[in-house]
């Protein structure tokens, strides 16, 4: 309670404490964000000295919930965009206290907000041709003047009437920007898209079901079509909600592709291709260099969610181009970047246990839940080998149902009950170890971890729980060094930026978003056990946040 | 019992019997379903009212000469229940616990309780994520499913049972007692207590 009340200050609106002064030493050009396997350089900040970290900005956004992404810093400046309906806000570091510099509000069309439901979210702003380009969950891509905030221009991709939402920035290669939509739920056809980063005009569009001109395959015999029954490939799911990759080395896109709809695996007999799989394609024309199916004919909802990893190391002896995914049915698979090929695919915490759905029966204990075992986007530390996972552990109860799809409305065919493993905690975090193939520390957390995670060459792994705290573990021991208490649950990931001043500094979103944001929303009510495809009660002793708005807090050593 | 009542003269059993009969008869009048609404009552039923606001209003004259009998009468409340799943409502509202679409159970409605503003939701759908149906159902099956959706957020007992779809449930239906609202106190609805 206490703690509380001594919170209320630092909340308030228009609060602000000060920056240290800016020195000048920082680069002013140059753009700081989240790397692709989300492990930072920066040593300020290490084992010695974390347990001295304290917040000396937090900016309340005013907006509710869904605070996915990371911050962007380019020179001076830290932008970061609000939950829907989004704001881009323009932070200036060089002044004490970090005012904002501008604010923008895109239009956006409010139906959009039914659409989202139970997808990860993370718009985050990302640097690229020039402009800062984000997505918006209505289907936009915009790309906006980093120093005026002024629209270069505004495209709309996604048809949100057609259940379609963007949940994930965009991915820059070159003079393209890449976009994937979300939708899976609302049966909308799974697509990735490249658009020209100047313009926004787009380059091509290539699905993950259908004749293999529209897959943007070869020689695949129409497996997109003929593997499902009659058209049902038209509305099968597939989507590409989650971050796409680019491997500059091979000259690779790589991306996943979400489970097939609905839910109710019995209208959908066959492999559903090219669902719940890995797609390597070039990024100028999109044509399929290859692709790993890893769940034909999904049988679960499991979302392939979250951020995939590339890294060059040794496997076996040799030296390999690697390609980590961090799996919703709780495996990290290892494949070869240049061919596809599956080296491992390794259990994480426990096996996953998984008995068919049949329509109107209902079929207990499936683990992992729909909603999947990788909470967010896991870190690799390249010197050490070590892969940071944030997991949940819940199972499900299920009753498939007949489904019926009809367009802009979910299209699932299930009853869903989710649950925690029995006996165990319902979240972790993981250090998988690349070489020995087995888990160095683990984690045991209260809650599901939603949270990306961030780790860093002072030895440290940030993350964030939905119930708002914090921490800072020693990435080789799993110590915890520091944690501290934020206003809401934290969804989103926790970055670090050198500022103008050449400081250090940590910054992370607080503000509960995704399947567990929607499942602590007011208008859910626990009651019914199916709230919220089941996960309402799951993690109903959730604590309220203290502050429904999301809250962007920069920490600092002492 | 038995003995007593064989040992009963004749005409005392066939009159005992008679007034069985009589009564077990009177207790079957069926309540009437319309399975096919005339043309002109189908497009009377769809000159509601709203305010302008789009909450509450005026129900059409129609509805009001039949009795409101998508309220209670249970072929209609049936008929709503499958057209709850049919049409994908479950989707987004749940059994009556909400996911992107709000809760009907708690019975604290964006719009209201009022069939009217339940109607017109369904209907034409509402600005923050709710499509219209128009173009996908009758205007009686829009009424029917009103009337369902009605009886999940009860804020008072009905003596027509909904039979919200309790499959996954453990226990007896909460709706079939009055709702218990989130805001009954100013605390957020659960306890940060731990």
């Amino acid at each position: 309670m206490q703690r509380s009340r001594a919170l209320d200050w630092l909340i308030t609106p228009g609060i602000w404490l000060i920056f240290s002064a800016p020195t000048g030493a920082h680069d002013p050009a140059s753009s700081q964000e989240i790397s692709p396997t989300r492990y930072s350089e920066l040593t300020q900040i290490n084992r010695d000295n974390v347990s001295r970290l304290k917040p000396v900005v937090s900016f309340r956004t005013g907006t509710r919930g869904a605070q996915g992404g990371a911050p962007l810093v380019v020179g001076s400046t830290l932008y970061f965009l609000t939950s829907f309906p989004h704001i881009l806000f323009a932070l200036d570091l060089n002044r004490p206290g970090a005012p904002v510099r501008w604010q923008f509000t895109p239009e956006h069309d409010p139906l959009a907000a039914g659409l989202a439901c139970c997808n990860r979210v993370e718009h985050g702003p990302v640097s690229g041709a020039g402009h800062i380009n984000f997505t918006t969950l209505d289907g936009r891509v915009i790309a906006v003047d980093p120093d005026t905030g002024q629209v270069a221009w505004n495209v709309r991709v996604a048809d949100i009437h057609n259940g379609e939402t963007l949940v994930s920035p965009p991915t820059v290669a070159g003079n393209e920007l890449l976009v994937g939509n979300a939708g899976d739920d609302f049966g909308a056809r799974g697509w990735i898209a490249a658009l020209d980063a100047h313009t926004g005009r787009q380059i091509w569009r290539h699905y993950s079901t259908g004749p293999d001109q529209d897959v943007g395959v070869t020689g695949g015999q129409d497996r997109g079509s003929k593997t499902w029954p009659g058209e049902s490939w038209l509305h099968g799911g597939g989507s590409v909600a989650a971050p796409i990759l680019l491997d500059p080395e091979l000259g690779l896109l790589l991306h996943s592709t979400g489970p097939p709809a609905p839910w109710n695996p019995e209208p959908r007999p066959g492999d559903n291709a090219w669902t719940s799989g890995i797609f390597a394609r070039e990024p100028q024309t999109g044509a399929v260099r290859w692709f790993t199916a890893l769940h034909p004919h999904n049988s679960y909802a499991w979302a392939a969610g979250t951020a995939d990893i590339s890294v060059d190391r040794p496997w076996n002896g040799n030296n390999r181009q690697l390609l980590l995914h961090a799996d919703s049915d709780g495996r990290i698979y290892v494949l070869d970047r240049a061919s596809g090929e599956l080296l491992a695919a390794d259990a994480l915490l426990s096996k996953s246990t998984v008995s068919t759905p049949k329509t109107d029966l209902q079929v207990r204990n499936i683990c992992p839940a729909w909603v999947g075992a990788i909470g967010g986007n896991p870190a690799l530390a390249g010197p050490t080998g070590l892969l940071y996972v944030p997991m949940s552990r819940l199972c499900m109860d299920i009753e498939a149902r007949n489904a019926s799809y009809l367009q802009g409305t979910p299209y699932i065919g299930a009853n869903v009950r989710v649950h925690g493993a029995p006996g165990q905690p319902r979240g972790a975090v993981v250090a998988w170890d690349l070489e020995r193939r087995v888990a160095a520390w683990k984690i045991d957390e209260r809650f599901p971890v939603a949270s990306d995670v961030l780790a860093t060459s002072g030895g440290l792994v940030f993350y964030g729980t939905l119930d708002g705290v914090v921490k800072a573990v020693d990435a080789t021991s799993g110590k915890v060094l520091w944690h501290w208490q934020t206003n809401a649950g934290i969804s989103g990931q926790p970055m670090t930026f050198a500022g103008p001043d050449g400081r250090q500094y940590i910054a992370v979103i607080a503000g509960l978003g995704g399947p567990y944001g929607v499942a602590s929303e007011y208008w859910i009510d626990r009651r019914d056990a199916t709230a919220v495809r089941g996960l309402a009660q799951s993690v109903a002793d959730l604590p309220a946040p203290r502050d429904p708005s999301g809250t962007l807090y920069v920490f600092d050593i002492e | 019992m038995t003995t007593k009542l064989s040992s009963a003269p004749l005409a005392v059993k066939s009159l005992l019997m008679c007034m069985l009969l009589m009564s077990s008869l009177c207790g079957c009048e069926r309540e009437k379903r319309q399975y096919r609404t005339d043309p002109p009552v189908a497009a009377a039923l769809d000159e509601v009212a709203p305010m302008p606001n789009g909450i509450a209003g005026a129900p059409p004259d129609a509805y009001v000469a039949a009795g409101e009998p998508y309220k209670s009468n249970a072929y209609d409340l049936s008929q709503g229940k499958q057209l709850y799943s049919e049409f994908n409502c479950s989707g987004c509202h749940a059994e009556g616990g909400g996911a992107s679409g709000p809760a009907f159970l708690n019975g604290w409605w964006r719009y209201g309780p009022q069939a009217v503003s339940v109607f017109v939701s369904i209907r034409d759908g509402r600005p923050r994520g709710m499509p219209a149906f128009r173009s996908r159902l009758t205007t009686e099956q829009i009424w029917q499913l009103a009337g369902y959706v009605q009886t999940i957020g009860a804020y008072s007992a009905k003596t027509s049972a909904p039979g919200r779809n309790d499959a996954m449930q453990s226990r007896p239906s909460e709706n079939r007692s009055p709702a218990k609202s989130s805001y009954a106190s100013d605390q957020w609805p659960y306890s940060a207590a731990q």
